[in-house]
């Protein structure tokens, strides 16, 4: 039942009515490993939402291809096999609003798992469930999606990708939008069920904090290029590198570079989050 | 005192009658002309509410809004609008034009700007936003952090006196919107800009001039971010604020109050 992910030598670009576009994703090569945390970062345009696409059967390879298990997706897989594919791999988009539809909330949570199959009966008792683990109040079920704040829309689409129960969860800047504290709270509730029943993450984010309190690895993607797949502490040990992929560092890493300049006094290692910088002040014994 | 550019009293606002609870109620808060005032406030706590009210696509049903000093009301709104822009919370499905310069030129034509002065402005904006070399392309086969950007350029080339940003920024990589902010603080000081901005992002809104903390409908806090922050130990804290108060958690030397990033880095190296 654990199953990898992989992509080879997968370019994609988008058909603009009868012209295609030019390629967003150019040879790209990976493979995850069942079970993983991995944070997909990288500028405006890299390909970053492509790439969640492709593996959930959204956008087809143009060339390459990608295996979901034992599904494998290149330009010419039929409906049917893409159908497979979305129940294994749930996506949440960039922009939950453009996901939602129907009347209530409760309708729009139940169609995904209706139509892969689920028990009408077991349906309401599914959507109690999910709304309640992105933080909404029960009473939302019988809302309008379309009356809701942004925040509340982002909570409903996610609740509706979790109703499916996928092996394979990939989301789209899920963070965006959400209080701080919806975003601990979905951080974790990830990371727990990652760490608990070995579901597979990929998550787009801009947010470094994210990707240093909760990934395993971190692609960084670039000009449709995946340019490193790696440990998210190895990203984050080489700053020059990563002003050349225009990505920003952890706070508590920028506050510890600043200190540094500013104190003349090195701390004894690469600090990434408030609690690893606080036990490096405590042991040079600045504070 | 400076000139108000928004001045809002008492004002509260309710979706459907047969809802028991007000999305808005009894809310009151200034903002001089030339400030940064953030929006803070748990999802659902009427922000985006608060910004449709105040370039009226809504109407509060009770209380007034004065914007620039004129009491906004059917009649004035149009007027309003002419120099206040608004960035809203989703840029998906919400671009008119079927190219991206035509897309931010549409708001220019309403203000009848004359056709030379309209392609500068559009590439002026676009410019600032980086993405003048997606001009020609259609706007809703961008990415997503490309069409927050074009929906930031829309508001730019209107020069408005007051800019509301709904979350403009959540989709910008970092360095984008960094280099974003900067450009809207210069603007603000050049232009005296008034700037709200509604976010979640604590790092930002420690870096305006002030906050306003909206809780339920109710505004729970208007206040400066150094004591918003010192005071309100339940809310999400920036950086700095986060450390000084882990740092008192375990026991250890911290200052007594809130400190900005630079301030506390400071701390430390004395
Ligand atoms: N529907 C589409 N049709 C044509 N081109 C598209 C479409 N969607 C995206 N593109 C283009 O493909 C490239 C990659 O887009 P993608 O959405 O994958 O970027 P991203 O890394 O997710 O960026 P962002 O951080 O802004 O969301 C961009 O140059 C974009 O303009
Ligand atoms: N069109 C609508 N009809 C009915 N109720 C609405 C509508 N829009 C918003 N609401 C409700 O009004 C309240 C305030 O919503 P608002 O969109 O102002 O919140 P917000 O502070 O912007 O939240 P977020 O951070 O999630 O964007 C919420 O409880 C929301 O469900
Ligand atoms: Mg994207
Ligand atoms: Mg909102």
């Amino acid at each position: 039942m654990a199953m990898r992910l992989r992509l080879d030598h997968v370019t994609a670009d988008y058909q603009i009515g009868p012209v295609r576009s030019p390629r967003v994703l150019r040879e790209v090569s990976m493979s995850l490993q069942p079970g993983t945390f991995t944070a997909v970062v990288g500028p405006t345009g890299a390909g970053k939402s492509s790439l969640l696409k492709v593996l959930n059967g959204l956008l087809l390879p143009q060339s390459g291809q990608a295996e979901i298990g034992d599904i494998t997706i290149d330009g010419k897989s039929s409906k049917r096999l893409l159908k497979a594919v979305r129940k294994r791999v749930g996506l949440v988009f960039q922009f939950p609003e453009s996901q939602l539809f129907a009347e209530t909330v409760e309708q729009d949570i139940s169609f995904g798992p209706l139509n892969f199959g689920a028990h009408p009966r077991n349906v309401h008792a599914l959507a109690e469930k999910v709304i309640a683990q992105v933080g909404l109040d029960e009473s939302i079920l019988y809302r309008s999606p379309f009356s809701l704040s942004g925040g509340q829309k982002r909570r409903v689409a996610i609740a509706g990708v979790l109703a499916l129960e996928p092996e394979v969860l990939a989301l789209d800047e899920p963070t965006a939008g959400l209080d701080p504290t919806g975003k601990e709270e979905l951080l974790s509730l990830l990371k727990q069920w990652n760490k608990q029943n070995g579901l597979t993450i990929l998550m787009v984010t801009h947010d470094m904090e994210s990707v240093a309190r909760y990934a395993d690895d971190v692609v960084v993607m670039e000009k449709g290029r995946a340019v490193f797949h790696d440990s998210m502490r190895k990203l984050f040990e080489d700053t020059e590198r990563l002003e050349k992929w225009q990505l920003d560092v952890p706070d508590a890493r920028r506050f510890q570079l600043e200190f540094e300049v500013r104190s003349g006094t090195r701390l004894p290692r690469v600090c990434l989050t408030e609690d690893e910088l606080a036990d490096a002040l405590i042991e040079v014994g600045r504070v | 005192m400076k000139d108000l550019m928004i001045d809002v009293e008492n004002v509260t606002f309710r979706y459907d009658r047969r809802e028991q609870t007000d999305a808005l109620s009894s809310v009151s808060f200034k903002a001089e002309k030339g400030k940064w005032l953030s929006v803070i406030g748990n999802n659902g706590a009427g922000k985006s509410t608060l910004a449709a009210l105040l370039i009226g696509l809504i109407q509060p049903s009770q209380g007034t809004i004065r914007i620039n000093g004129v009491a906004l009301d059917e009649e004035s709104k149009w007027t309003i609008r002419r120099s206040a822009g608004i960035v809203f919370q989703n840029p998906d499905n919400q671009f008119i034009g079927a190219t991206v310069q035509d897309d931010v030129a549409f708001g220019l034509e309403n203000l009848n700007v004359p056709a030379d002065q309209m392609r500068l402005r559009v590439t002026e904006a676009l410019e600032t936003v980086g993405m003048l070399n997606y001009r020609t392309a259609d706007p809703t086969q961008l990415s997503g952090g490309q069409k927050q950007r074009v929906a930031i350029a829309g508001v730019l080339a209107l020069r408005p006196d007051l800019l509301i940003l709904d979350e403009a920024f959540v989709m910008l990589d970092p360095r984008s919107r960094r280099e974003l902010l900067a450009t809207l603080k210069r603007l603000k000081t050049e232009r005296d800009l008034t700037i709200l901005s509604i976010t979640h992002d604590m790092n930002e809104a420690a870096a305006s001039d002030r906050i306003l903390v909206l809780k339920q409908g109710h505004v729970a806090r208007s206040d400066t971010p150094a004591h918003i922050f010192s005071e309100e130990t339940e809310l999400a804290a920036p950086f700095s604020e986060r450390l000084r108060r882990l740092l008192l958690k375990k026991g250890r030397r911290a200052p007594e109050s809130y400190r900005t990033e630079s301030e506390m880095v400071q701390w430390l190296c004395d």
